[in-house]
């Protein structure tokens, strides 16, 4: 067996609008579209991707929270239907996934080696999280690759945003090892916004692009500042910023999910491929790859 | 039909261990044995409906009331998943829940029903009804909780629900679902090692439920943000319950309180406390805080671009007042028999009076802000001769439509006192009421009418309040 590797790693945001805008078979709600920057995004990284295999997708949802450890997807196959209870309106998936239990129990297994906390989820009735399922669905909408999930610990809300840091660049770093260990070829994908303030207000059609901005101005500075970053290969300043822009853009990086990917990717010196930007609701979401298999191949 | 009102208050904790597991801990067998005793409470109170307020089922936009009459699935914990399922299949008063949903934006509040097949119910809510209503025989609704609600938002929440009960006549039975201190140990513990995370969360813990034992309710709403900030890790919601739950019980301080149980979850406070409304005889004295009736704050404050965006419309400015001729022509008031005109009142926009006597009472055609000879708007026309929409000052048009009133009223000898009762139209009840209500309260409000509110599509000229006064002149 060949030292497994990773082929990318991408931001890859899950407001349950993007689904809703594209009308997918397996969402009831109907829409006239909307959002399409952030859904081409969606299809330029699918299409940046598409000539590079892959075993397995790893992925950390934020709206798998979890205050008691870190817990992964344990069973082969989950199906279900997925409703967002914050905008049931818009999202009601009817999800079929299968699970790389194999490479979940494997990184399992290293964090807690590492000494952290971790907890494999075994039961059946288990509905998995509108995140994993929004993420999914947009990065792969063929369901044809197996999936590792892995909860989003708390820790910001309980320590700081420097212990989360701690814990996910940990995180990160096991899972990398694990995944080299595997032997597979794995795509790891953060799914999360960057500014994260919404409105608390909908419009009466809620794909009214001529509704959807940044909430301020300052977000927008937050958001520009970081995907700077991310396409000039600065991934440890963004490490460094990072309690300031969770705290100052109410960021979902709270979640983990950003530092997770960026240990997981070993802290990246080269560009990031910015695929498309947008707002949601007033948030700011980026579609964003680490191309590894071109550095890689450089390296050799 | 008898009075309605809030019958009974409970606080329960959230997490499932009391369903699934109540026989691993003793403490979480006898927190169960103390839900248990409240269902018990609930059952022999003759309720006919509880409310849950959740602090696990967080919102964005607005509150979200559940309105499916059964909700059914089956609920895991994201956490404590390894404890096993909980089937549930909900009595849900899909009336009431949206009766709730009108009174909250008759309030000023952003508010929907939800009712989807497989609706995810929160954990706190399945756990709540599970053990406080086994058998479904009472109706139930659950209310979210808005992680961006203040103060203000979450008491009005519960004065609308209030205005429900009392017009419907209920009997209910408010909880909230929710820890006290819900900083819960980051890693696995057997069950025998639980307690409370921390002395001063159990110090803390102690001190609201001494409060609440001695039924101060509104002490403890009031000590919310304190307690939010001395022991409650920042998850999505804060503190808020207790502001919703001094509401519903008037915000007073001289309830009767009793703590069936307090025990730790996972380290989190979890409690059972009932709150009975009988005046516990101490004496209800307090500083109170600002008691709001109408959320009048701005939640679409960061939509600000959206006006910008549509400045191909005149939108942006509010005229004071408008000489827009759109509309309808005008009429000179018809002269008949016992007819009260006048030309100090804007003219008709069809044939009729202004008013007509018949014996001692007065009947007024129906009255708009129009100002008489200019035919302006004061606060400006609601569209442009396009049928483009435009901002406008309702107070502003509330006080003409009133003046006007009071110039016809005039006319035949009386004044605003003579009136008896008022029929209002708008044409925005969520967006105008409150500032309608306002003015009203300022002028006809003192004098003491009856009335009715409704909202209309539309009226004949740009306007978007129109009243029907009727008025008793003892000649």
């Amino acid at each position: 067996m060949g030292k497994g590797r990773i082929v990318a790693g991408c931001i890859a945001p899950h407001p349950p609008h993007l689904v809703y805008a594209e009308n997918p078979p397996q969402n009831e709600p109907v829409a006239e579209g909307g959002w399409e920057q952030l859904r081409w995004g969606y299809e330029r990284l699918r299409a940046s991707l598409a000539d590079h295999d892959y075993d397995a997708i790893v992925l950390l949802s934020p709206h798998w929270q979890t205050y008691v450890g870190t817990h992964f997807l344990g069973l082969p196959h989950f199906e279900g239907l997925s409703v967002d209870p914050i905008f049931p309106n818009l999202f009601r998936y009817h999800y079929d996934m299968n699970v790389d239990v194999e490479l979940a129990q494997a990184i399992h297994d290293e964090a807690s080696a590492a000494g952290l906390p971790v907890k494999m989820m075994e039961n059946p009735d288990f509905r998995v999280d509108y995140g994993t399922i929004t993420t999914g669905h947009l990065f792969n909408p063929d369901w044809d690759k197996p999936l590792v999930v892995i909860s989003s610990n708390r820790s910001t809300a309980y320590y700081s945003v420097e212990v989360m840091q701690e814990i996910m660049i940990e995180l990160g770093k096991v899972t990398r090892r694990a995944i080299e260990a595997s032997g597979k070829k794995v795509v790891v994908l953060a799914s999360n916004s960057l500014s994260h303030r919404h409105f608390t207000t909908e419009s009466e059609v809620p794909e009214d692009m001529s509704k959807e901005h940044i909430t301020s101005h300052a977000m927008h500075l937050w958001d520009m500042r970081m995907i700077d970053y991310m396409r000039s290969g600065q991934a440890q300043r963004i490490l460094d910023e990072m309690p300031e822009f969770t705290e100052q853009a109410i960021a979902e990086s709270d979640g983990g999910g950003l530092s997770w990917l960026l240990s997981t990717l070993d802290v990246p010196d080269y560009p990031a491929i910015l695929h498309g930007y947008g707002t949601i609701i007033g948030t700011g979401n980026a579609v964003v790859e680490w191309p590894c298999h071109a550095h890689e191949v450089s390296e050799q | 039909m008898s009075e309605g009102g809030v019958v009974a208050s409970f606080v329960v904790p959230v997490h499932p261990h009391t369903v699934l597991a109540p026989d691993q801990n003793p403490g979480w067998r006898n927190l169960r044995n103390a839900f248990d005793e409240a269902a018990h409470t609930i059952r022999n109170l003759n309720a006919d409906l509880l409310i849950v307020y959740s602090t696990t089922w967080p919102s964005i936009i607005g509150h979200q009331i559940q309105a499916d009459p059964k909700p059914e699935w089956v609920m895991v914990d994201h956490d404590f998943h390894d404890l096993g399922s909980i089937p549930y299949s909900f009595n849900i008063d899909e009336a009431f829940a949206h009766a709730w949903d009108d009174a909250n934006r008759n309030r000023g509040l952003q508010s929907r029903c939800v009712n989807y097949k497989g609706f995810p119910i929160d954990v706190g809510s399945v756990v709540a009804l599970t053990l406080l209503n086994p058998d479904n025989s009472i109706p139930a609704v659950i209310v979210s909780s808005n992680m961006y609600a203040n103060r203000n938002e979450t008491t009005v929440l519960a004065k609308s629900c209030l205005d429900v009960i009392k017009a419907q006549g209920r009997r209910a039975v408010a909880i909230t679902a929710m820890s006290l201190s819900n900083r819960m140990f980051t890693d696995f513990i057997q069950p025998e090692d639980d307690k409370i995370h921390s002395l001063k969360d159990d110090e803390w813990n102690r001190k609201i439920l001494e409060f609440l034992e001695q039924g101060r309710m509104e002490d403890v709403g009031q000590l919310s943000r304190t307690i939010h900030r001395q022991i409650r890790v920042q998850k999505v919601v804060a503190f808020k319950p207790m502001w919703w739950l001094s509401a519903m019980n008037g915000n007073r301080n001289d309830l009767t309180g009793q703590v069936l149980a307090y025990e730790s979850i996972h380290g989190a406070g979890g409690a059972v406390v009932h709150i009975d409304p009988t005046p516990s005889g101490v004496g209800d004295k307090e500083y109170d805080e600002d008691d709001v009736e109408y959320f009048q704050g701005e939640r679409g404050v960061l939509d600000s671009a959206d006006e910008q965006s549509e400045d191909a419309t005149p939108s942006n400015t509010t005229p004071e007042v408008s000489t827009t001729s759109s509309g309808p022509k005008l009429w000179d008031p018809v002269e008949g028999e016992d007819a009260v005109n006048t030309d100090t009142a804007p003219k008709p926009v069809g044939a009729y009076p202004h008013a007509r006597r018949v014996g001692d009472m007065l009947y007024l055609s129906g009255v708009g802000p129009r100002q008489p000879g200019t035919n302006a708007i004061p606060g400006g026309p609601i569209h442009d001769e396009a049928g483009n929409p435009l901002d406008y000052d309702i107070k502003a048009q509330t006080q003409a439509v009133v003046n006007n009133v009071e110039r016809v009223l005039h006319e035949a000898g009386g004044s605003l006192e003579n009136v008896v009762d008022v029929t209002s139209f708008l044409v925005d009840m969520k967006r105008d009421f409150t500032g309608y209500n306002e003015v009203w309260a300022e002028t006809l409000g003192r004098v003491g009418p009856t009335r009715t509110t409704l909202a209309i599509r539309s009226l004949p000229t740009p306007i978007a309040v129109e009243m029907k006064v009727v008025a008793h002149l003892p000649k």
